[in-house]
């Protein structure tokens, strides 16, 4: 009986010693990096591989269940792409063309900044975030890589969101449409700036809302080009967000918001692009 | 030996259900919800160990967690501890061939999981649509959950009867 009444008593001390542990883990992880970084070299040698080796595993199998798709298939799906690739040869040699002709008037114009050229590493999406609430995931490259807290990540066309941790080998990116993600962006075709904000009860409708895009006279429309700004501190400009799909005045007659429709499949996300330059970067220089 | 086992083996489990929940059950999400397996491993070991035993389990599955995908270190480390702790007293009403309580007790931890997510990462960012978040994320993954719970806690309990069993085996060559 009274070795019972101590082992509850110390189980009782523990569960305070451990809170109170907590507790200064979260006062320390909120004021300095010091707590994270050994954390996550921990996590870099223990969770990190494991995730990577289901993943492999993952695409292994993803690779063998398309190689049975019949040779008919693969056949009809060759000469519609070869037709693809004649249109596309025409097109290119028209826009090479017209590239020229763009460089030249550049020169002319003394632009030095073209964002299309921003240098770009590929990394794999290793894990997704693991609980209902947000939309943050794991990629297999980090410090060692030349990743940087900041970067913005891409996948095909798209931004698709920002990196806020990395450890050696691996970092965590925050997809745009996480519920505390927030983005400086404008309309492509009028240059008015809004704010993009990510909501976790539009997440599953494949949507993100806008807001706070000024009532002038300009007229927007439907599938019109969302873009990050120039005003943005983290997200470097240019990158294409999403098309503008629902639009309407607010209530104040100031502002107006709506939805976009982003240029990302966030719920298939296998590969992604880092841009790795940040924007603090090229405000420096 | 005989005193390692079981930590690692314990560990071990919380690893595999991390790795399983943040890989392989993102794909079989339905309706973009994951079960939450880590509260079956953390509240499972709550009632079937005991309060410390429970406690610990849920400080090392919330720290993973934490590390990987928390903004704060520490915040999912405290809540899962105090489940696991929780759980921990209704070990004397535990009985191994009974599925009722442990689908009642893993269900109730993932409810006020879901709800002190909701309380202090959203409200306090001023987001009150609490039914909104109740009907389309907590409800549906405690739902999930509990069908999840019925294949993954019998194989814990599985995992548990042999280790203990081992240790009564070995303890009692002592004796």
């Amino acid at each position: 009986m009274r070795k019972n009444n101590q082992t509850t008593f110390s189980s009782k001390y523990w569960l305070l010693i451990l809170a109170i542990v907590c507790v200064i883990l979260m006062g320390l992880s909120f004021v300095t990096d010091g707590v994270n970084g050994p954390l996550r070299a921990i996590a870099n040698y223990t969770i990190v591989p494991m995730q990577k080796g289901i993943n492999t595993i993952g695409m292994w199998m993803n690779d063998l269940t398309q190689n049975f798709e019949t040779l008919q298939e693969v056949r009809a799906e060759n000469k519609e792409l070869q037709e693809k690739v004649d249109e596309l040869t025409v097109q290119n040699n028209l826009l090479q063309q017209e590239k020229y002709e763009l460089e030249r008037l550049r020169e002319l114009y003394a632009l030095d900044q073209t964002y299309s050229d921003y240098k770009k590493v590929g990394a794999h999406v290793t894990a997704n975030d693991s609980g209902n609430w947000f939309s943050s995931f794991v990629i297999d490259k980090g410090k060692k890589d030349g990743i940087a807290e900041d970067m913005n990540v891409m996948a095909g066309a798209g931004l698709v969101g920002i990196v806020t941790e990395v450890g050696p080998n691996w970092s965590r990116v925050r997809s745009i449409i996480d519920d505390t993600s927030k983005v400086s962006a404008m309309l492509l075709s009028t240059s008015d700036n809004c704010i993009i904000a990510g909501d976790l009860a539009l997440m599953q409708d494949g949507k993100i809302r806008f807001e706070q895009l000024p009532n002038n006279d300009t007229v927007i429309e439907v599938g019109e080009q969302v873009v990050t700004s120039h005003i943005s501190s983290k997200y470097l400009p240019g990158i294409l967000i999403g098309y503008v799909s629902e639009i309407e005045v607010d209530s104040n007659n100031l502002t107006r918001s709506g939805y976009i429709t982003p240029a990302v499949d966030f719920q298939h996300l296998q590969e992604v692009l880092v841009i790795t330059s940040t924007k603090a970067e090229m405000l420096a220089e | 030996m005989r005193k390692i086992k079981r930590p690692l083996v314990t560990v071990l489990i919380v690893i595999i259900c991390f790795l399983l929940e943040s890989t392989v059950f993102q794909s079989l999400s339905f309706a973009s919800i994951t079960p939450n397996l880590l509260i079956v491993v953390t509240a499972s070991f709550g009632f079937m160990r005991g309060k410390r035993e429970g406690m610990l389990v849920g400080f090392l599955s919330g720290l993973i967690i934490d590390v990987f995908f928390g903004d704060l270190i520490g915040f999912y480390a405290l809540i899962y501890m105090v489940l696991g702790y929780v759980n921990g007293f209704f070990k004397r009403i535990f009985y191994p061939d009974d599925i009722k309580l442990p689908l009642i007790l893993i269900s109730a931890s993932d409810f006020v999981l879901g709800n002190a997510v909701f309380v202090f990462l959203f409200m306090m960012r001023s987001k009150f649509d609490y039914w909104y978040y109740l009907g389309h994320i907590i409800i549906p993954e405690l739902i999930y959950t509990v069908l999840v719970t019925l294949v993954l806690y019998q194989i814990i309990l599985h995992i548990n009867q042999a280790l203990e069993a081992e240790e009564k085996r070995s303890a009692s060559k002592f004796v």
